[in-house]
C-alpha cells in the first residue's frame, strides 16, 4: 500500500463518522506538523488524549516541586517543558525567577554530574513520564545506588498508559479507535493493548511519527474499524522499532524499582493502577511523591479534563485562546508543545 | 588578570583596562581621541539600532559574544537597506572575569567589525558583581544611500520569499553547548553586508528584508504577512535545514522553523526578479545555501502563514509562543 493510495482512501472516506484518539504527545505534535488533518475526509475526526505527561501532572505535584525548590541546599532538576506547568499559585519558571534553585536538563543522567560537583546540594529530579521515559530513571537509580550517591532523589509523577485507556473506554469517551503511542510501544511492545482491545472491541494501531507513517497508521486503523468483527484489532505499523514483546530488559528494570498505585491525572481524576511509585526498599530516593493529588483548577471554567478525555474539542472550552493562551497557559494542556490545546492554539 | 570591582571604579584601573584591551583593538589609529563622545560623518538619512547580547556561554563553536554583537547590530541595519558605518559598545563585566577571555572576545569583535566594514567609535565599561560573565550592549548607525523603501509592510501578492541559508544553526549550537550534547553544528553568526549590498547595488527591487534571529523563520514571516496583509505559503521540502540541525531538533522537540539564527536574512522580491536575486545571494559571502521557499499567494487581512507539508497538507504557523523549551520525550 503506497502513501498516495492511503491518503486517497482517507480523503474519499464517506462511511460512518469516526473518531480516532492519539494518546501520545509526540503524535499530537506530529499530526499537527504533517498537516494530515487537511488531507483526510471530515468524517475522520482525530482527537488528542491524555498523552502528554506534563499535561496530566496535577497541581499538587507542581506545588511540591516549587516548595522544594526554595528549600535550603536543594535544587530541582527538570525537563524544559515542566518549567511552565502551573501549580496552584506558581510554576518552576516563576520560582526560578524568584531565586529558587531550578536546573533544566535534557536527560535524567545529567543530574549525576551536578550531584558529584555539588555534594552539599540535594538534587531532586522532577521525574515525570510514561513508559518511554521511566526506563531512564531506572538507569539513574542503578548509577546512584552503585556509586552510593546520597544527594539525588526523585519526586515522581510516573504514569502508565493502559489503565488510562481503560478509564477512557469505561467512561464513555467518544472514541472508535486508538493511534497507540509509538514511543511507549517501543518499551511495552504491541501486545500491551491486546486485553483492552478484547475488552472493548477497540482497534489499536501502533504508529510511527513521520508524516507517511501517520498516514499508513490512520489508514490501517480505519480499515480495522471497518472490519471490526473480523481479524486482529491490534496491529503494529511501526515494526522498525516496535516488537510484540517490547524491551524486556527495560520492563524488568521498571518492575525492579517501581510498584503500581493510584495516580491523579490532572483534570481527569484518580485512576487505579495508573501510577508508578518507588518500591519501599528504594524509598530513601523518594522526595515525597505520595498524596500529591490536589488538583486545583486555576480557573473554574477550565475544561482540560474533558479535552483530555476526547469529550470536547479544545475550542469548546470557554477559556481557549481567550484567557488561556500558549503565552499564558491556565490549563496544563496549553503548556507543552505536545499539549492538545497548545497544538490547536498554534494551528488555529 | 581577573576582573574586580576596582576595574569599574572609573579611576586608574578602569583606564588601564580600557587602554590595554579596548583601545588596542578598536581605536589603534586614533589613540589620542578619548573624548566623551565620538564625532563622525553623516548623511541625509541615517539608520539607528540598538541591541543587547547576554548569551551564555560567551564562547561557542563558530563564534563568541563579541562576533555576535557586531553581526546582530550590522544585520539589523542591513535589513532596512542601510550601509552599516558605526557601532558603539557598552560592556557589562562581571567580577571574576578573566581578562584573557575578555581580550579574546574584544579581538573577535574588532575582527568582525573589520569584516563588516564598520568602525567601533565609542564604548563604555561597567563592572558588576557576578561570576565571571559579560554582557554587551551596542548601538549601530548606518547610512541610507538609495531611495528604496524596504519594510515588512511592503510585500505584494506573488512576491517570492527567499531565505539566505541554513536554519537553526545558532540556536542548536548554543543549546548543544549548554546541554553538553556533542555534535558538529556550528553557529552561523555572520555579517551579511556582502549579500545585502550586492543585491542593492544590482538594483534588485527588494520589498522586504528581515534579519531572522530569535523566534526563527516562522515568527519573522508571520510578522511580515501580518504587516503586509498578505497570505504567505512556504513549502517544507524547500526549507534549507541541515541534517544535523534536523536531528538535533528531533531529539529535543525543537522545530527549525522556530529556532534562532544569527546570520540569516529573509528577502521578499518580485517573482520576476527571484531567480536573479537568488543567484546574487548564492554567490555572495554566507549565501551559498539560499533558497526560494515560497511566495505571497493572496491578499489577507489576517496575515496567514501556511506551510505546505511533505505529505501535501497545510499547516498554519504562528509566531513563537513561550520560550521554545526542550520537551520531555
Amino acid at each position: 500500500m503506497n502513501i498516495e493510495t492511503c491518503i486517497k482512501y482517507l480523503k474519499e472516506y464517506n462511511g460512518e463518522p469516526v473518531t480516532f484518539m492519539e494518546v501520545c504527545g509526540s503524535h499530537t505534535e506530529a499530526i499537527l506538523k504533517s498537516g494530515i488533518k487537511s488531507l483526510i475526509s471530515d468524517k475522520i475526526h482525530l482527537v488528542s488524549g491524555p498523552g502528554c505527561p506534563v499535561c496530566v501532572s496535577p497541581s499538587g505535584y507542581v506545588d511540591r516541586l516549587v516548595s522544594l525548590s526554595f528549600d535550603k541546599n536543594t535544587a530541582i532538576v527538570t525537563f524544559g517543558d515542566m518549567m511552565r506547568v502551573p501549580g496552584s499559585s506558581s510554576s518552576l519558571s516563576v520560582a526560578k525567577g524568584e531565586g529558587a534553585d531550578v536546573r533544566m536538563v535534557y536527560s535524567p543522567m545529567d543530574v549525576i554530574k551536578l550531584a558529584e560537583s555539588e555534594p552539599d546540594t540535594t538534587f531532586v529530579f522532577a521525574a515525570v513520564g510514561f513508559e518511554t521515559t521511566i526506563p531512564v530513571y531506572t538507569l539513574l537509580l542503578d548509577y546512584v545506588i552503585e556509586h552510593d550517591i546520597k544527594n539525588v532523589k526523585l519526586l515522581t509523577a510516573l504514569k502508565i498508559m493502559p489503565p488510562a485507556i481503560d478509564y477512557l473506554c469505561a467512561n464513555n469517551a467518544k472514541v472508535d479507535g486508538f493511534i497507540a503511542p509509538g514511543h511507549v510501544s517501543v518499551i511495552s511492545g504491541s501486545d500491551y493493548y491486546l486485553d483492552l482491545s478484547d475488552k472493548y472491541k477497540m482497534p489499536f494501531a501502533v504508529c510511527g511519527f513521520k508524516p507517511e507513517e501517520l498516514a499508513v497508521g490512520i489508514y490501517g486503523l480505519l480499515k480495522m474499524y471497518e472490519n471490526k468483527d473480523k481479524g486482529n484489532l491490534v496491529r503494529n505499523f511501526y515494526p522498525s522499532v516496535v516488537t510484540n514483546d517490547g524491551n524486556v530488559v527495560a520492563k524488568e528494570k521498571i518492575d525492579k524499582y517501581f510498584k503500581p498505585g493510584t495516580a491523579r491525572w490532572r483534570g481527569i481524576g484518580d485512576i487505579d493502577g495508573s501510577g508508578l511509585y518507588l518500591r519501599d526498599e528504594y524509598s530513601i530516593y523518594d522526595a515525597g511523591s505520595y498524596n500529591l493529588d490536589s488538583d486545583v483548577k486555576l480557573n473554574p471554567a477550565c475544561r482540560c479534563g474533558e479535552v483530555l478525555m476526547g469529550k470536547i474539542d479544545s475550542t469548546e472550552c470557554p477559556l481557549f485562546n481567550k484567557v488561556c493562551t500558549p503565552s499564558n497557559p491556565e490549563g496544563a494542556c496549553m503548556v507543552s508543545t505536545e499539549g492538545s490545546c497548545y497544538v490547536k492554539a498554534i494551528a488555529k | 588578570m581577573i576582573i574586580t570591582m576596582s576595574h569599574g571604579s572609573g579611576g586608574a584601573s578602569t583606564a588601564a583596562l580600557i587602554d590595554d584591551i579596548f583601545i588596542n583593538e578598536f581605536n589603534s589609529d586614533n589613540r589620542g581621541e578619548l573624548e566623551d563622545c565620538a564625532i563622525v560623518s553623516g548623511a541625509d538619512k541615517i539608520a539607528i539600532t540598538t541591541d543587547s547580547f547576554v548569551v551564555t556561554p560567551v564562547v561557542y563553536p563558530g563564534g563568541d559574544i563579541g562576533r555576535l554583537s557586531v553581526c546582530g547590530t550590522v544585520n539589523d541595519l542591513l535589513a532596512r537597506g542601510a550601509t552599516p558605518k558605526y557601532i558603539t559598545c557598552g560592556f557589562i563585566l562581571e567580577t571574576g572575569l578573566d581578562t584573557e577571555l575578555l581580550k579574546k572576545i574584544v579581538h573577535s569583535m574588532a575582527e568582525t567589525a573589520k569584516e563588516a566594514g564598520v568602525r567601533i567609535v565609542a564604548g563604555d565599561t561597567k563592572v558588576v558583581e557576578g561570576n565571571g560573565g559579560l554582557m554587551i550592549n551596542t548601538s549601530g548607525v548606518g547610512i541610507i544611500c538609495h531611495d528604496k523603501s524596504i519594510s515588512s509592510a511592503n510585500v505584494k501578492v506573488d512576491d517570492a520569499i527567499i531565505v539566505s541559508g541554513y536554519l537553526g544553526e545558532h540556536h542548536a549550537t548554543i543549546l548543544s553547548t549548554r546541554l553538553e550534547i556533542a555534535n558538529d553544528i556550528v553557529s552561523d553568526n555572520a555579517p551579511l553586508n556582502d549579500m545585502v549590498m550586492s543585491l542593492v547595488e544590482a538594483g534588485v527591487d527588494i520589498h522586504t528584508m528581515r534579519d531572522v534571529t530569535r523566534g526563527g523563520l516562522a515568527t519573522v514571516l508571520k510578522e511580515i504577512a501580518f504587516a503586509s496583509k498578505v497570505k504567505i505559503e512556504i513549502e517544507d521540502k524547500l526549507l534549507p535545514v541541515p541534517q544535523n540541525v534536523k536531528d538535533f531538533g528531533g531529539l529535543l522537540g525543537l522545530d527549525p522553523l522556530y529556532m534562532g539564527n544569527e546570520g540569516k536574512m529573509v528577502f521578499v522580491v518580485p517573482e520576476a526578479e527571484a531567480e536573479e536575486a537568488l543567484k546574487i545571494i548564492r554567490s555572495s559571502n554566507y549565501g551559498e545555501n539560499a533558497a526560494v521557499i515560497g511566495k505571497a499567494v493572496d491578499a489577507d487581512e489576517d496575515g496567514t502563514l501556511l506551510l505546505r507539508t511533505t505529505l501535501g497538507g497545510l499547516r498554519q504557523l504562528d509566531v513563537l509562543q513561550g520560550e521554545g523549551l526542550p520537551r520531555i520525550c
